[in-house]
């Protein structure tokens, strides 16, 4: 038996390691996947606390979360490919036309 | 160490070193396979809890449709390795232990001492796909079909940003 | 020292049984692919008025080994300018993932009829609530394997190949789980061997083959035939597997080979051995759901059928004896009529062992049915001439994808109206 806490702290890991590859990294799609990992750790912790309680609310949360990360991914991905487009390169720095 | 206690260290152990792997890589097609290692180890922690269905839904959603969209878009956008551009001093002393606190505040957070949290009477929920179905038909079928709704103007709205324009 | 092997080998006896079962399955199916290969160019070339191999053996039944050996002994040359861990890592990943799924296939209902250390031992690896979802997942994920060995070749004829491949197999994967949901809301579970029972309810036995879920009857009510569900199915199926006449992104006239190219000898054939057992796989799955697993085709309460099996055996064991003397060379002339002497001897043996024979027809059942599709499967290759990729995609989302769902919504109203009448 796993206490549930582990998988809590396994959950701040996770997020806190996609949160770190937001901040650093310069490729777009690079920080795209890194918001999935963040909404991962999140589905982690909330299966963690249906299985606590002993209810099933926190599982279809998470169908939830996954169907809205699809829909997000679908989109998002459509708008890096119009900035791949527009400014030739996948460098989140080049995408700076509005800077002061 | 009972068998459950190692397979949990051993799936966990591997999903925080995918997730290293993602921050450390530099080509996006590794970051990606590192992403769909996370997510199958995850899946398989879901499958720890007795949440088969939502591991299923993982593997096949997560792992099989949206990572395969963000490998397409890498592929035919040719994305190369990242390029060595300099950021700020400051970042690159204190974003580690940044990063290092800000992981800690949440676990700190989420790991209270545990008097909130019922004891738990069986590891496993029983019949957990029957459960979500008669949820998600009965108790939120409003949301059920909301996201429906939300796939369609995703559809429209991933098909009208990836038009060439009409010359 | 002896005692703690006897100990530890009683504890974890179940863990062992696994462990040898999952051997035995691997090498089990690495021939059927072997030989699957043999039956195709056999099949193919007599559709098309010609012979196949004939030379290597005795109707050309050494070729597969030489085959084999091709493959291990050719030069393996790995191209400059690919991205080493993924270009060795694709073919891996569909090998791999191919040879899992069929951990979940169940090959007959009844554990062996002796017990094995004190374990019941049983015809599957595994047994889950969830069995048809896991195959699913494993069908989800295998896309990889072709999509990064397109990419990951360096090649433009490779990534094209790749890409296309890889769209054909996300787009085909829906119409191939919407086609099996009419056979779920029939069944009520995921679970394969619940799927499988309920095809034959032990008061629906005489019903025989019309309790099929192709012809619906077993479930009690009005029928609901899942011929609409089967014809998609088994489309998409072929699509999901890159065959003929799907298979558009691997021809050689159009695309050189597509997205195995640039892969030669060994990993090559991993890659034709994960596209047969991805074959296998699935023609497993239309037997399961479809047409009744590892039921027989006649009613159970008949007698004369359960001797199908030993009926089958002997003239064949007699005509291999017979064809082998035959030829001048040792694999003819010793091991065919070894090997049709043996045939013969199985036959007879399950007409004196009744208990040996209850226990063979499921297991000769399914595996009659399951070769049936592996002949379907071979027929198309001979027979269908390509699609054109634009014709392919329009099938897929144009023609599939809204018929199965007509199916799903068909078969959940007459479900309702015969719960709720």
């Amino acid at each position: 038996m796993v206490p549930t806490q582990y998988y809590l702290i396994l959950s701040a890991i996770l997020f806190g390691l996609g949160a770190v590859a937001f901040v650093f990294k310069r490729n777009i799609i690079t920080i795209f996947m890194s918001i999935e990992l963040m909404l991962n750790a999140v589905n982690l912790a909330f299966v963690a606390f249906s299985q606590a309680f002993g209810k099933v609310h926190g599982q279809v949360f998470v169908l939830f979360v996954i169907v809205v990360a699809a829909a997000e991914a679908a989109v998002g991905l459509g708008i890096i490919i119009l900035i791949q487009r527009n400014r030739q390169s996948l460098n989140v720095e080049k995408v700076n036309l509005l800077k002061l | 160490m009972t068998p459950v206690l190692l397979i949990f260290f051993v799936l966990a152990g591997l999903a925080v070193l995918g997730a290293v792997s993602l921050v450390l890589q530099k080509h996006p097609i590794h970051s990606a396979l590192s992403l769909i290692v996370v997510m199958v180890c995850l899946a398989g922690l879901y499958l720890l809890m007795g949440a088969e269905f939502v591991a299923a839904v993982q593997i096949i959603v997560y792992g099989g449709a949206i990572m395969v969209l963000f490998i397409f878009v890498i592929m035919l956008l040719n994305a190369g390795e990242e390029e060595r551009t300099d950021f700020s001093k400051i970042a690159k002393f204190a974003g580690l232990p940044l990063a290092l606190a800000l992981t800690a505040a949440i676990a700190a957070a989420v790991v209270k001492p545990d008097q909130s949290l019922h004891p738990v009477t069986e590891p496993v929920i029983a019949k957990a796909t029957e459960q979500i179905s008669t949820m998600l038909f009965k108790e939120f079928v409003y949301p059920f079909e909301l996201t429906s709704f939300l796939i369609l103007v995703a559809i429209i709205g991933a098909l009208v940003l990836a038009q060439r324009e009409k010359k | 020292m002896i005692e703690f092997l006897k100990t530890s080998v009683s504890q974890n006896a179940f863990w062992l049984i696994t462990i040898v079962k999952i051997v035995l399955l691997l090498f089990i199916v690495l021939t059927v692919n072997a030989y699957l290969t043999w039956f195709e160019r056999k099949a193919v070339a007599h559709i098309q008025s010609r012979w196949g191999p004939h030379r290597v053996g005795p109707h050309g039944l050494l070729q597969p080994a030489a085959d084999g050996l091709k493959f291990l002994f050719k030069e393996d040359p790995t191209p400059a300018g690919v991205d080493r861990f993924v270009y060795y890592l694709a073919p891996l990943l569909a090998l791999a993932l191919s040879l899992t799924a069929l951990a979940v296939i169940p090959f007959g209902p009844n554990p062996l009829p002796f017990k094995i250390l004190g374990q019941d031992v049983y015809l599957w690896i595994m047994k889950s609530d969830i069995g048809l979802l896991i195959l699913f997942s494993i069908t989800a994920l295998s896309v990889y394997g072709i999509a990064l060995a397109g990419w990951a070749s360096n090649s433009k004829y490779s990534l094209l190949g790749g890409l296309r491949s890889s769209a054909q197999m996300v787009s085909y994967e829906l119409a191939l789980t919407m086609s099996v949901v009419g056979v779920l809301l029939m069944a009520n579970t995921f679970s394969l061997q619940e799927i499988i029972e309920k095809q034959a309810r032990p008061d629906a036995h005489q019903w025989g083959f019309w309790g099929w879920n192709f012809f619906g009857w077993a479930h009690g009510g009005i029928p609901v035939p899942q011929i609409i569900g089967f014809i998609c199915f088994f489309t998409s199926a072929i699509a999901e597997t890159n065959r003929a006449p799907f298979d558009l992104p691997e021809a050689e006239s159009e695309l050189v080979a597509g997205f195995h190219t640039e892969y030669a000898s060994f990993k090559f054939a991993m890659f034709f051995i994960a596209e047969y057992t991805a074959m296998i796989t699935v023609s497993c799955l239309a037997t399961i759901l479809f047409f009744g697993g590892w039921h027989s085709v006649f009613p159970e309460a008949w007698s004369i059928p359960k001797y199908i099996p030993s009926a089958t055996l002997i003239p064949f064991g007699l005509w291999v004896i017979y064809d082998g003397i035959k030829y001048e060379n040792i694999f003819g002339k010793i091991i065919l009529p070894a090997v049709g002497f043996v045939m013969f001897a199985i036959g007879g043996t399950l007409i004196a062992l009744p208990t040996v024979n209850d226990f063979i027809q499921p297991i000769f059942w399914f595996t009659a049915k399951v070769f049936v599709f592996l002949f379907f499967y071979v027929w198309a290759r001979g027979t269908l001439p390509r699609l054109r990729y634009d014709q392919l995609m329009n099938v897929g989302w144009k023609l599939l994808l809204p018929v199965s769902i007509a199916n799903v919504i068909l078969t959940a109203a007459v479900v309702l109206w015969r719960s709720h009448p």
